[in-house]
């Protein structure tokens, strides 16, 4: 996990990875926090984040509900050297990951941006800032690097409304959610976003975490963060299974979801527990036409960090047949503490093939990225 | 196909209680007052609507009166074409989702007594799980005590969503009552929606609730582990009840994998968490969440790396497979063996207190 990193990593150190890679799930931060997205929001906001702040669903303003394990989840060697959070600067993530790792297409997720608060109309105008600041700080600056549309997620039409704002803005490549909502991600406040994003041809990315008010597990708030961290992938698995049951992907054939950070071993027994259950209690849901383990297989993509590390090389590979090698995205989810190191992820005896999907391929072509 | 073999254990059988006036005769005189005087209705938990599917099998339905409220019909069904020789009831009844935990106390108290004058009394094979009104420590312990001088009941039943994570410290006292009398926990699928059904919120189908009990029980053994229960409670075993298991070795790689990364949270985790589920956790066998091809579940099997972690039950009269296909097909002959009787009996000490029959 976080031991593995190679201190001072250059372009050729020795391990460096030669062939070019995809990195899926990348978090920029931000050196000055909320102040540095006042350029994009009007005064009004300014003053308001100062006297109100964010008022989210959770009762901590400066942090999250459980401290992490490091100072803001990352990486401790990955403090930029001309100072500000882990991160934040562009030039030490060239440095540190972005070359020596040849990361040919980068992905940003970025986190703590006004979703999951309980005030809309500042969510909404966090989310254009966002965006904004996405465009100004990273991707103008760096052309391997992708935005993702973060929007007001509680708010169906401001968030639809700001994705066809974007559509067809190449810095652009996914629209960006979090698993944890007020409500299950199925439900229909959220399918004005879906409708948007199919309609600008764009996936929906759903990265584990968020802040919707309900506890992380059906029986109350637990004590740590591993159960938070641990937690999060049941969170992602019931996120899912309500897409599905919702009938989302029935009424959008083309839709494409990324299921980022919630890992992917889980997905080959949700799915069998879905059809089974279904078999029985169809009548309830008539709107799902097809076997639930279908449209899963059809719709989802998932990220690799954190990589499932079984004791056993076959067991992964038996998960990874049944989820599909075309169906893996890679992430590193730098600067974060648990970064995923490209040149170990995957053990010896992958076919020539599968490793390109799994590293590049499949990202490019989600992504539509030549 | 797998066929089951005499003189075994079904771990999971669904007792139903008639309706509230039927547990009249087990209240003192205040609770047959007030469950008449405020017209109180059944108790009927949603996590199990009389006519879904899930419910009963088709064949298993009476002509009357709710699935498994007859005896007969449990020994018919269940019990004689399986040949067991122990059958665990374990009801479930709405008696821990009411909210004063006098009452719930007071109810689980008349369900405990019940379930020993009509079943237990009437049907050497059959054993208890004790109900109990975990809201209050107290009284759950004080249950324990009370029920656990009749060597019948072998478990404590506690429902897998509840008002607390499992592994809180202020559950610790019936964790010992428990382990002191060589009662397994029984951790069974429901909800006593005192929080919403999934952790992230309520959904809009009965078929999600049920989905979602498979991640109940993970984060529930993730608490139960991180906590410390089993370092403190070494002998103690909790059993999973329908709770699925194909969800067991992908859960168990992620647990494994951040415990190695933060175990400086939580230190007193001594132990690898697969290491702690292979000594202290057993799940029962319906509803067998795989695909009906034995080559895939038996490289679940082998992804699992434990024989020992099966418990047979029919989930009776749940509707979980049809015929008498209890088993999965294309398992070993060595763990139908084990399912069926090593298992269940190295989980259940109180089998063996009284002569078998």
């Amino acid at each position: 996990m976080n031991m593995q990193f190679r201190p001072g990593a250059a372009p050729d150190a020795p391990g460096s990875i030669k062939t070019a890679i995809a990195d899926c799930d990348i978090h920029p931060a931000r050196k000055g926090g909320l102040k540095d997205l006042y350029p994009w929001m009007a005064k009004r906001w300014h003053e308001h984040l100062e006297i109100y702040g964010k008022h989210p669903y959770q009762g901590m303003m400066e942090g999250p509900p459980y401290p992490k394990a490091q100072p803001n989840a990352s990486r401790r060697d990955a403090y930029p050297p001309e100072g500000g959070q882990q991160g934040s600067s562009l030039s030490f993530m060239q440095q540190q990951h972005l070359d020596p790792n040849n990361v040919a297409l980068g992905i940003l997720c970025p986190l703590q941006t006004g979703q999951g608060i309980r005030n809309q109309d500042l969510s909404a105008a966090l989310a254009t800032a966002v965006n904004e600041w996405q465009i100004a700080e990273w991707t103008s600056k760096d052309s391997r690097l992708k935005g993702s549309i973060v929007v007001a997620n509680e708010d169906g039409p401001a968030a639809a409304a700001e994705i066809r704002k974007w559509a067809g803005n190449k810095n652009f490549v996914q629209v960006l959610l979090l698993s944890r909502n007020v409500e299950p991600l199925g439900q229909r406040r959220y399918w004005p976003i879906y409708d948007a994003a199919a309609e600008a041809g764009l996936p929906v990315g759903i990265h584990a975490f968020g802040f919707g008010g309900n506890p992380i597990t059906a029986s109350g708030w637990p004590s740590y963060y591993i159960e938070e961290m641990v937690g999060h992938s049941q969170c992602q698995q019931t996120a899912l299974a309500s897409l599905v049951l919702e009938g989302v992907f029935e009424r959008h054939p083309g839709l494409k979801m990324v299921m980022i950070e919630a890992g992917f071993g889980w997905a080959p027994s949700l799915s069998w527990r879905l059809d089974k259950s279904w078999e029985r209690m169809r009548s309830e849901v008539p709107h799902v036409k097809r076997p639930p383990s279908e449209y899963i297989r059809d719709h989802i993509y998932w990220t690799t960090q954190p990589m499932e590390d079984p004791e056993s090389r076959q067991h992964l590979f038996d998960v990874i047949d049944w989820v599909g090698w075309d169906k893996l995205l890679f992430a590193t989810d730098y600067p974060h503490w648990d970064f995923d190191d490209p040149s170990r992820v995957l053990p010896p005896g992958v076919s020539d093939g599968n490793r390109q999907a799994f590293y590049l391929d499949n990202a490019r072509k989600l992504y539509g990225i030549a | 196909m797998s066929k089951p073999i005499a003189g075994g254990v079904d771990c999971d059988l669904h007792p139903a209680v008639p309706h509230l006036t039927s547990l009249l005769p087990y209240m003192n005189d205040y609770w047959r007052d007030q469950v008449t005087t405020r017209g109180m209705v059944d108790l009927v938990s949603q996590s199990y609507p009389a006519n879904s599917p899930i419910t009963s099998r088709p064949d298993w339905r009476p002509s009357r009166g709710k699935p498994g409220s007859n005896l007969l019909d449990m020994q018919k069904q269940a019990l004689d074409p399986f040949k067991v020789a122990y059958g665990i009831c374990n009801p479930l009844y709405g008696v821990q989702m009411v909210f004063s935990e006098d009452m719930a106390d007071a109810f689980c108290r008349a369900l405990n007594d019940w379930l020993v004058k009509e079943w237990l009394d009437k049907d050497a094979r059959l054993r208890g799980s004790i109900v109990i009104p975990a809201q209050s420590i107290e009284k759950a312990v004080a249950e324990i005590e009370r029920c656990a001088a009749d060597p019948r009941f072998v478990q404590v039943l506690m429902l897998v969503m509840g008002d607390m994570p499992l592994g809180k410290r202020a559950y610790w006292p019936i964790y010992a009552a428990a382990e002191k009398h060589g009662l397994p926990i029984g951790v069974h699928a429901g909800s006593n929606y005192h929080n919403p059904p999934t952790s992230v919120g309520w959904g809009s189908y009965h078929i999600e609730d049920y989905v979602a009990q498979a991640t109940a029980f993970q984060t529930q053994l993730t608490s139960l582990i991180v906590e410390g229960v089993f370092a403190r409670h070494p002998r103690l075993k909790m059993v999973m009840l329908e709770s699925g298991f194909t969800w067991l070795p992908s859960y168990l790689w992620r647990l494994h994998k951040f415990w190695r990364g933060i175990r400086m949270e939580t230190p007193w985790v001594d132990r690898a968490p697969l290491e702690i589920v292979r000594s202290n956790i057993r799940f029962s066998l319906q509803p067998v969440d795989a695909p009906p091809d034995p080559e895939t579940l038996n490289r679940l099997f082998d992804h699992m790396q434990s024989d020992e972690l099966l418990l047979f039950s029919t989930d009776y009269p749940h509707w979980q497979f049809d015929g008498d296909s209890a088993l999965p097909e294309g398992i070993s002959d060595d763990l139908v063996r084990k399912i069926m009787i090593d298992n269940p009996h190295a989980t259940y000490p109180r089998l063996k207190q009284l002569a078998p029959v």
